[in-house]
């Protein structure tokens, strides 16, 4: 599959802070997205035969097809539970069916209206006290639940003070994290922290969320949806855009990984860790290429310091130095040396669960970035981190 | 005595494989799932052995003694049977003689200023008034 497939278009709605589209459907946003996407592209939505996403999304594949006229569907895939580490995984999966024939147009959306459904970060706070096991819930949380570990910020905090215990990790190591996405965000009109500068010392003394996580250590809440699009790189030759070829894609994590979000049950160097370590082997292996390679890095936050470790498992850097590795301001584009998250990803642009990562990444190999990297020719996008599957993609300017 | 955390926080009813897991809480047994062929300890319980594949298994009480591996001290209330019990932690616990399995539980009676990694601690027991108990951990000096 290496280069044969191709991202064409992106779209995206406006993003609101949690709430702020009160107005419209969540399913009217996935649609919404998907022809922004295929409007950039220069396709008819009706050429769409595919549909694929993840993290349980609402918006189900006949339900798009059907809402957006498609003539017949062909290819419908969900990731299974992961959350936001299926998020290049759903990419991939779009690839793999273009090629294999399966499909020949296929759309990859995401989307996330609290204003309609409920805050995604609050937990049970509608669900009735005694839950079934099911997607979204997984049998695992029984172990997690009533000891109050309900919260991604929590279950990611246990991994990040593991991480500060073995390696000397510190909180403030994890600000530049938040401080470069935010810088990148301010130049993005699109992001909902545009207007919000952050400092160090802000991160340091915000108010705490879940030791060691401050608040801008987490991931934000947003209202909103975007949706990339994929044909074959033969066709792609013939649309409007420079493509952005899939160089490499890879899912999964450790097998022993299971639901250890919930249950902490991994044990031996694999925690703490982003779960992401076998991914890279296959994707770097897959590309033919290694981290030095890489221009431009768009890597999923939930949590500042599980960026450090995923870092950490693409190569960039030893096990343990994520922390000193980003202390020179490595990340801040577009001058860094390994520019991060340049529209603000999900600590300052929105939290779409991370697929407006791959529309910036999509973004940067076309030169249309507002934190755009010069001569930028291969991206990394790394999907949610610690949870399984977790998944990556190159993406390769055309 | 009042739970460290209130007792009507969601929960999800155990299956066919957990359920002996919580049954044994209840009769104030902390017991850990091992393979009755292998001996490979694991936890949370599950119907078959990783390494073997052997069906068979047995739950055996260890001692509840147990190590912190990794913490969080828990300020923002996810939950609203929360707002009023931040800050809370939550602990991971290692079991040294249960093959080094991890459990998730809370910390009583210690100061957050005093939770780090390696404090030594020992199970307890704390019954909700619906018949279900929870495994919870003290320092046992």
């Amino acid at each position: 599959m290496r280069d044969r497939v191709c991202i064409v278009g992106v779209g995206e709605t406006e993003y609101r802070r949690w709430g702020g589209i009160p107005d419209r459907s969540e399913f009217q946003l996935a649609c919404e997205a998907i022809l922004a996407a295929c409007a950039d592209a220069g396709l008819a939505p009706t050429e769409l035969d595919g549909f694929a996403s993840y993290a349980n999304d609402r918006n189900d594949a006949p339900r798009l097809a059907a809402a957006l006229g498609c003539p017949e569907l062909r290819f419908s895939g969900m990731v299974w539970d992961g959350g936001g580490g299926g998020v290049c995984a759903a990419v991939a999966h779009a690839a793999h069916a273009i090629h294999s024939g399966a499909a020949d147009c296929v759309a990859v959306v995401r989307a996330l209206c609290q204003g309609e459904y409920g805050r995604f970060g609050r937990v049970g706070g509608r669900a009735p006290a005694r839950q079934t096991p099911g997607a979204g819930i997984p049998a695992a949380f029984a172990y997690a639940l009533p000891f109050g570990l309900l919260s991604p910020a929590a279950m990611c905090a246990l991994i990040a003070r593991r991480h500060m215990h073995e390696f000397g990790t510190t909180h403030r190591q994890m600000g530049h994290v938040a401080v470069a996405a935010r810088t990148h965000a301010n130049a993005n009109p699109r992001a909902v922290m545009h207007d919000r500068p952050l400092t160090l010392e802000e991160h340091a003394t915000a108010r705490m969320i879940a030791d060691p996580f401050r608040l801008h250590d987490c991931c934000l809440e947003t209202d909103g949806a975007c949706a990339v699009v994929l044909v074959s790189a033969e066709r792609a030759r013939d649309l409007r855009r420079r493509p952005v070829h899939i160089l490499a894609a890879a899912e999964g994590g450790e097998g022993a990984w299971g639901a250890s979000l919930y249950t902490h049950a991994v044990r031996g160097p694999a925690y703490p860790s982003a779960n992401a370590a076998p991914v890279a082997r296959r994707l770097w292996a897959m590309a033919e290429c290694e981290p030095p390679d890489v221009d431009v890095v768009q890597l999923y936050e939930n949590f500042t310091g599980m960026v450090l470790m995923a870092l950490e498992d693409f190569g960039f850097c030893a096990r343990g130095e994520g922390g000193p590795f980003v202390e020179d301001g490595k990340l801040l584009g577009p001058d860094g040396t390994l520019p991060l998250n340049t529209a603000g990803g999900n600590l300052s642009e929105a939290y779409v669960h991370g697929l407006n990562l791959v529309v910036e990444g999509a973004r940067q190999m076309r030169g249309e970035s507002t934190c755009q990297i010069a001569d930028a020719e291969i991206c990394l996008v790394g999907g949610g981190p610690g949870v399984a599957p977790t998944s990556a993609l190159l993406l390769r300017r055309g | 005595m009042m739970p460290y955390l209130p007792a009507d926080l969601p929960r999800i009813a155990p299956g066919r494989d957990e359920a002996p897991w919580w049954e044994a809480l209840a009769r104030h047994e902390l017991v850990v799932q091992r393979c009755a062929r292998c001996g490979t300890w694991r936890h949370p319980p599950a119907p078959l052995c990783a390494a073997c594949h052997a069906t068979a298994a047995r739950f055996e009480r260890v001692s509840g003694r147990g190590r912190v591996f990794t913490y969080t001290i828990v300020h923002h209330a996810v939950h609203p049977l929360l707002a009023d019990r931040v800050p809370y932690n939550v602990v991971v616990v290692e079991l040294p003689d249960a093959g080094g399995v991890h459990l998730i539980s809370n910390l009583i009676d210690v100061p957050a200023a005093e939770l780090r990694v390696g404090l030594e601690v020992q199970v307890g027991f704390e019954d909700l008034d619906d018949g279900v108990t929870l495994a919870r951990f003290r320092c046992p000096h």
